[in-house]
């Protein structure tokens, strides 16, 4: 069994991308032996009002048991508790926030409110780092990369609260992680799109240093291609048990519980 | 057969005090994705006593030797490009005819001057004789300057290549980060400089875009800091391409730009 917790459908605004459609998805997931999709609507991302991708989501993935849904919830925006509530209502296994994209402080007063409902519902907020390598980014895409500042203040604020964070690199885990008390690292998990393997190794390492039971299996597909985080995995020397916690056991145990 | 045009190699001078185990993984990373030669350079003292981009003469002489040392234990797998900094002509000259002697097969130009620059001229007459590639860094879309180096971009390596019509140029790390796009337009009528595939980035879309934009005679297959990513990119074309052309990209470009010899099958 293998979950890419970190899909999405619909197209990007900065260039052209093949394969953003939900066929397109299942294709490529087909491709890299992909069983199950977590998929964010990508156009809602940079929309004013990003929930109004949620009932097209809903509709997609309703027809095909491989797709999940991670709705977005924006706090600035009246009607997020009535999104949210259809979230955990609905089984979606995250709901995600783009603060840097919405334009809101990332770990301010809003997405604090937000990161205590996330809580409460016992809902996953997935957040993302980044999309792009931000030395190729549009010149009109200005956005910042998400701090690791806003995530360790978040994790922080609320005990309750589950962060699933994508697109994340070395530096920037380690800098939550060993920021962060046992008890709030052990409340992130954090998607493997992002992070290099050989020869720097740097997965291999935060597997060591952070643990194994932290990391997730993601691609960022169709904007990356997913072969690569399948070549991470294949080129860690991992027991079959070990492997099957980053593709799929660690995402159900600590996320879909 | 598979070739990796871009990979690096660290040593002793290094800052790094695990160079020796990066260059053990990537060896035995190589081995597992199937890499028959692993085609390095050494920037010099990698920072330590002159900038990676900028390095001093001694430093650009250490590096060299270093590489030259390791293809010596490993003569099965690796080769070497001749690193050099255009600012010091003599040098680089003497250089290039040093480590081309001792068995390097091309020529490494990182970011010491732009490519647009006529200090370039020598060294490219220099691989012209020996009939080595030049293997340039690319910043793709380079909209300023960066610190830390003197980077090109795709049109201003096409204006080099253009100057040398008879030099084979490798377009460094198309998925390095930066506007490819915009890379691939620049070198799409340029017919002797040839696109390497490596680079941290997999965007989708962009191995579709190389073949269109450059085509898949004048594509190369390399990893530069990341193997996963390579690794990756080459899984994905061996779904796209059949396997004729796939076999290009994986070696037959390369063993046609590099010099004769300088692979086991060649």
């Amino acid at each position: 069994m293998r979950i890419d917790v970190n899909a999405f459908v619909g197209a990007y605004p900065y260039r052209r991308v093949p394969g953003t459609s939900p066929d397109g998805l299942l294709r490529a997931m087909t491709r890299a032996a992909i069983d199950e999709a977590w998929v964010s609507h990508l156009p809602s991302l940079f929309w004013r009002q990003p929930m109004e991708g949620n009932a097209w989501l809903y509709e997609t993935v309703a027809h095909e048991p491989r797709l999940k849904p991670v709705p977005a919830l924006h706090p600035g925006v009246s009607g997020w508790e009535r999104a949210l509530g259809e979230a955990a209502d609905r089984g979606a296994p995250a709901g995600r926030c783009d603060p840097m994209y919405y334009g809101l402080d990332p770990a301010g007063p809003d997405m604090r409110v937000l990161a205590a409902a996330c809580g409460a519902a016992k809902l996953p907020l997935m957040m993302a780092v980044r999309l792009e390598d931000a030395r190729q980014r549009h010149p009109n895409d200005t956005a910042a990369e998400l701090p690791a500042a806003a995530v360790r203040a978040l994790i922080r604020s609320d005990e309750d609260l589950r962060l699933l964070i994508t697109h994340a690199d070395r530096g920037f885990i380690e800098e939550v992680h060993f920021g962060s008390t046992p008890d709030e690292a052990a409340r992130l998990w954090w998607d493997v799109s992002w992070i290099w393997g050989p020869p720097e190794d740097h997965l291999a390492l935060l597997l060591g240093t952070i643990g194994l039971d932290r990391f997730v299996f993601g691609t960022g597909q169709p904007l990356r291609i997913p072969e690569a985080s399948m070549a991470k995995l294949d080129l860690l020397e991992l027991e079959p048990q070990q492997r099957a916690g980053i593709e799929s056991e660690n995402a159900r145990a600590g996320l879909l519980r | 057969m598979l070739i990796d045009v871009h990979a690096h190699f660290y040593h002793a001078a290094a800052p790094r005090a695990d160079w020796r185990e990066r260059n053990a993984s990537r060896l035995a990373a190589g081995r597992k994705i199937g890499v028959t030669i692993h085609v390095a350079s050494i920037l010099g003292s990698w920072g330590r006593t002159s900038p990676i981009y900028f390095p001093s003469p001694p430093d650009v002489e250490a590096g060299n030797t270093a590489l030259l040392a390791l293809q010596r234990e490993q003569p099965d797998v690796i080769r070497g490009y001749v690193t050099v900094n255009p600012n010091y002509t003599s040098h680089a000259r003497a250089e290039i005819a040093r480590c081309l002697g001792a068995g390097m097969v091309g020529v490494k130009l990182a970011a010491s001057r732009r490519a647009t620059d006529p200090l370039l001229d020598p060294i490219c007459e220099l691989a012209r004789e020996h009939g080595v590639p030049v293997l340039h860094h690319v910043w793709q879309h380079r909209r300023r300057d960066w610190p830390g180096q003197e980077a090109s971009d795709g049109a201003e390596l096409s204006a080099l290549a253009a100057r040398h019509p008879r030099v084979r140029f490798i377009l460094a790390h198309i998925g390095g980060g930066g506007d490819w796009e915009h890379s691939l337009a620049a070198v799409r009528a340029t017919p002797n400089v040839y696109v390497d595939l490596s680079g941290s980035g997999v965007d989708g879309g962009m191995l579709e875009a190389c073949l269109a934009g450059a085509g898949v005679e004048r594509l190369l297959w390399g990893t530069d800091l990341t193997m996963d990513t390579g690794w990756a990119k080459l899984r994905y074309l061996e779904r796209l391409l059949p396997p004729g052309e796939l076999e290009l990209v994986q070696w037959k470009n390369a063993a046609r730009i590099f010099p004769r010899g300088a692979f086991p099958a060649d």
